[in-house]
């Protein structure tokens, strides 16, 4: 620790500490563009300028060590000023130059009333010109369908080329040319790479980056801010989510440091337009093989006359990956009260179930964890495509100083080095023979992880790889006092919920894919769309999207998307977090615990619970971790991981394949996305160039 | 620095490999850098492509250099942009760098630059029969030997228009043509006759350490008085500041002048009578050229206040407009029209 003096006030703060930091710490504020707390420094806006007692000249405070500065003649801590008249025009010179080649467009520009030059200029800035030349112009750059750029307005500060080249793991934005004749491109304009581009246009200090598909469409300051979850994956990245009215206008990043620092990916942030489009907004009813839009009392009445005339052995109910708890519990204790027992959330076959204990399908490590691995082995995993943030996260840990990270499964690219050790099951039981290289490392770490995907558990012969990858974490002593080093990572936002749940088929029950395939008569699916569901039986579909669910449906019901919720999601790791509602679902369209609430009254078996709070009430008593929001309830892994080994059994030889096949079109949101069909396009595109 | 931009795609070879010696040479360098260092490697790769491209990077060359060091190929490319001497368009078969900064300039670059005006062409562009392209380019570092040009790789010195003239057509004719000075001179030697540096006893050892002698003899004689500041103001007056714009000539009275001349200081009345403004002499407007307004920029939508005797109007204050004067005709509104004199701004909208 160091002692400084920052406008009179001493504070102690560590040596490493940039004067910005200190600044900071003793509360002054400091003016930046190029400086990000979460990127290298560049030290190249010059607008941070402080004075350091001593110092010939200003010094710019977000390149400068605490432990860099001078003590006074007599032993007294160094000083810094950095309201002092010298800083003051020193700032305003910097802002003199940054606006000369600045155009005036604030009027017609998106970055309006979230710009950092227009609020520095604010302080800073002075109100006439005295540049009489011409201002700089630069050709606008094609960067890909969600950054917009408008390259006249950059100033320079190349926060984009730094986040692209060190978070998202992409060297595709550079600099070209020098001096004033530098401008920031892709090469040879392609567009940008990354799962998480357009965090550029949130980095952009200026206008130069703008988010394309909103672009022009609001100004920030006529929006109502919610803030909310993310469900596009397992992650469940803190979002804000910004209306306008009754529509859903953008989706920013909130900063967690347990989850998302303060990223999130594409598709969390513009599947806005999927929410608006495709939807269901009324229950409709299929008649002669055509479905027909009818009033609630007239698909309740069709569902009705079904349910009770069934026996409770041929009824089903699916739930998908994007359903709150609060209607799993709802739908879950329909089904109790009906006597059903063919209850099963895993539509994709997965093997993970509660029978294990809780830590057998958490995110153990914790995505922060991450960052205290010191070796890392993936099993039928891509990360990035999967969870790009946990990705993002394993990448950092990579970056501070390259640990053993090995992969089993598909070879894709991670943005960071690794070891392919195979692709399949047969590597993973010779890692835990010991017949490879790799199993010395995982040994000789001390907090070694090991990552299981959905890749891997959702075949036929899952659990034994489970038990496999189980016994390897024992074996390596990853779970112990301190450390869980046994993570699973999932793919729905909804799992984890639906396990603590217990949302799987309770005795005598079948799996979801046996439902599908013809195993009930009767089948509720809520919001089950990744489920190819057989002929024959009489489906009822409880959803928000027009999507494969709908098509295959014989009652409609037409719920809310998690937008138009509150709504409880618990993460891969665990974590307990609720979505808000920011707008209404349209048309008739009713919150999804609501709806079911109704339709048992209509069954005759009601519902307890009358209100959100009354539900929750009961969910809470039930289920005490729900009630602790933001928070991680810890599972006893060392059990868990022990009764996984326990099992056993014999793996196949097939290839662990990842389940996410096209990052931008995982759910029903993001396939009514135009966006993000653009996307995919795109990424098809680069996929086939790569090929070649 | 002028635009510099990609070759069109009708120019770019459509693919390029090292040779041999190039790839060995490429391997050389990186050998240089620790392991996992190659991409310090760049330049000199960059340069090799360049030569062996025929004095131009191809995109495919830019390609290859990055494949080779493991580089994205937009890194490559920044170091490329970055550096004037890695040329991204043809050139011609002679590329000449000529120097344009100011001691060549003061030498007669002018006269250079209009040779090859009329013989190339435009700069940056390769003339018709492929032999010559020209570049102007900052201080090549032969100012004894101004004006010169850089040509391939050599320099070529001492240039006037007659001899730039014979060293282009000897060089498009394939005839032998001499590097360095064009009138004879060897390296950077006197121009004319030698009149510097002709003491002989420079050369004899017997001022070797008189330097040193001559300050000890000065420090033994002990410091000199140095005058005090009354004095130094006295001798010598002047304003604090560098005089710019300021009346110099006169003699200013000050209190150092006044105790210099041995006048009482100013009485404390006097100076309020001299500050209030009815009784201020007024300074009579100097109409000498140094007095002249800056020039101004043509592009400036507002004009500089000039000085008062020029006759052109000062606005009292130019941003408060006049109270009850509706905003369109403020006489603070400005429109546009200023710098568009031909261009007539209806202020009332009774036109149409």
């Amino acid at each position: 620790m160091a002692k400084i003096i920052v406008d009179g006030v001493e504070v102690d703060v560590p040596a490493e500490y940039t004067l910005l930091q200190a600044a900071e710490a003793a509360g002054a504020e400091i003016p930046r563009f190029c400086f990000h707390e979460r990127l290298s420094i560049a030290g190249n806006c010059r607008m941070c300028l402080v004075e350091v007692k001593g110092a010939p000249k200003p010094v710019a405070s977000c390149a400068w060590g605490v432990r860099d500065c001078r003590p006074g003649p007599n032993g007294e801590p160094p000083e810094v000023l950095t309201k002092s008249p010298t800083v003051k025009k020193a700032r305003e010179g910097v802002m003199e130059f940054l606006l000369i080649n600045h155009p005036l467009d604030c009027p017609i520009c998106d970055q309006g009333g979230q710009c950092d030059l227009q609020d520095q200029a604010m302080a800073y800035g002075v109100d006439t010109s005295r540049f009489h030349e011409n201002k700089r112009a630069v050709t606008d750059k094609y960067l890909g369908p969600l950054v917009r750029t408008s390259m006249n307005r950059c100033i320079h500060c190349t926060r984009c080329v730094r986040f692209t080249t060190e978070v998202a793991g992409v060297e595709d934005l550079g600099a070209l040319w020098r001096g004033e004749d530098m401008e920031i491109t892709s090469y040879l304009e392609k567009a940008l790479g990354s799962e998480l581009q357009a965090n550029v246009a949130d980095l952009c200090p200026v206008g130069a980056l703008t988010h394309k598909p909103e672009s022009y469409h609001y100004r920030p300051w006529e929006l109502t801010k919610t803030d909310s979850v993310d469900v596009m994956d397992a992650v469940g990245s803190s979002i804000r989510v910004d209306s306008r009215g009754r529509e859903v206008m953008r989706i920013l990043p909130r900063i967690n440091e347990a989850v998302n620092e303060e990223w999130i990916s594409d598709k969390t942030r513009q599947i806005v337009d999927g929410l608006r489009l495709q939807r269901l907004d009324r229950p409709f009813v299929r008649e002669n093989g055509r479905l027909r839009p009818a009033s609630w009392q007239e698909a309740f009445g069709v569902i009705g006359n079904r349910l009770l005339n069934t026996d409770a052995k041929r009824i089903g109910a699916i739930a998908g990956d994007l359903a709150a708890v609060e209607e799993l519990y709802a739908l879950k204790l329909l089904m109790q009260s009906l006597g059903v027992t063919n209850t099963d959330a895993r539509q994709d076959g997965t093997v993970l179930s509660p029978a294990y204990g809780r830590g057998s399908y958490l995110f153990n490590s914790t995505i922060a964890g991450i960052e205290d691995a010191d070796a890392i082995l993936i099993v039928g995993a891509n990360p990035r495509i999967e969870a790009s943030l946990v990705n993002v996260r394993i990448r950092k840990r990579w970056r501070v100083a390259p640990l053993p990270i090995a992969m089993i499964g598909e070879n894709p690219d991670l943005t960071y080095d690794y070891e392919y050790l195979g692709a399949g099951p047969e590597t993973l039981s010779d890692l835990l023979g010991g017949r490879h290289s790799f199993a010395e490392k995982l040994k000789g770490a001390e907090r070694p992880l090991i990552i299981v995907g959905q890749g891997a558990l959702i075949r036929p012969d899952g659990l034994a790889v489970l038990s496999l990858a189980a016994q390897l974490a024992q074996s390596i002593g990853a779970v112990k006092e301190g450390w869980n080093g046994f993570s699973v990572l999932h793919t729905a936002a909804a799992r984890i919920g639906a396990l603590d749940l217990g949302f799987v088929p309770g005795e005598g029950g079948i799996t979801a894919q046996a439902m599908a395939q013809g195993g009930v008569d009767v089948l509720f699916n809520l919001g089950a769309d990744e489920i190819d569901i057989a002929p024959g039986a009489f489906v009822i579909y409880q959803g928000t999207h027009g999507d494969r669910g709908a098509h295959r449906a014989d009652v409609i019901l037409p719920g809310a998307t998690y937008t138009e919720k509150s709504g409880t999601f618990v993460n891969t790791e665990g974590r307990v977090q609720m979505a808000n509602r920011a707008a209404f679902a349209p048309g008739e369209a009713r919150e999804d615990w609501a709806i079911l609430r109704a339709l048992s009254d209509v069954l005759g078996q009601r519902l307890p619970f009358d209100s959100l709070n009354a539900l929750r009430a009961r969910l809470y008593a039930e289920y005490p971790h729900f009630a602790a929001v933001e928070d991680i309830t810890e599972a006893d892994v060392a059990s868990a991981v022990q009764a996984l080994a326990g099992i056993g059994g014999t793996p196949g030889r097939e290839p662990f394949a990842s389940p996410v096949k096209d990052f931008y079109l995982t759910n029903p949101i993001a396939r009514a996305s135009g966006v993000m069909a653009e996307c995919s396009a795109l990424a098809r595109e680069l996929r086939l160039e790569a090929a070649e | 620095m002028a635009v510099r931009k990609l070759a069109p795609e009708e120019l770019q070879p459509k693919s390029f490999a090292f040779s041999p010696e190039n790839e060995a040479f490429a391997d050389q360098q990186i050998a240089k850098y620790p392991p996992g260092r190659q991409a310090s490697a760049v330049i000199a790769l960059l340069w090799r492509a360049q030569e062996q491209a025929g004095g131009w990077l191809p995109r495919k060359a830019i390609e290859a250099v990055a494949a080779k060091l493991d580089m994205a190929p937009i890194r490559v490319m920044e170091v490329a942009t970055f550096y004037t001497m890695f040329n991204l368009e043809p050139v011609g078969k002679y590329f000449i760098q000529f120097c344009g900064t100011t001691p060549c300039a003061l030498r007669g670059a002018g006269e250079i630059k209009k040779v090859l005006q009329a013989r190339v062409g435009d700069s940056g562009h390769v003339s018709a029969d492929g032999n010559f392209s020209w570049l102007e380019v900052e201080c090549l570092g032969a100012c004894c030997n101004a004006p010169m040009v850089q040509i391939n790789d050599d320099y070529y010195e001492d240039l006037t228009p007659q001899n730039f003239e014979k060293l282009l057509d000897d060089l498009a004719a394939g005839r032998p043509v001499k590097t360095g000075s064009q009138i004879g001179r060897r390296t950077s030697e006197p121009y004319e006759a030698v009149n510097t540096l002709q003491d002989p006893s420079l050369y004899d050892g017997s001022v070797v350490g008189a330097w040193r002698k001559r300050f000890e003899e000065t420090a033994q004689e002990g410091p000199t008085e140095a005058p005090g500041l009354e004095q130094r103001a006295a001798e010598n007056p002047r304003a604090g500041k560098p005089d710019s714009g300021r009346a110099i000539g006169r003699v200013i009275e000050t209190p150092a002048n006044r105790v210099a001349e041995g006048k009482p200081p100013i009485d404390e009345k006097d100076r309020a009578d001299a500050a209030s403004k009815d009784r201020a002499t007024a300074v009579e407007p100097r109409k000498d050229e140094a007095d002249k307004p800056a020039p101004q920029s043509s592009k400036s939508y507002v004009a500089m206040p000039s000085k008062p005797e020029e006759g052109a109007p000062v606005a009292e204050s130019p941003t408060t407009p006049i109270a009850g004067t509706p905003p369109s005709h403020a006489e603070t509104r400005r429109d546009g029209s200023e710098s568009k004199p031909d261009v007539v701004v209806d202020k009332d909208n009774k036109t149409s």
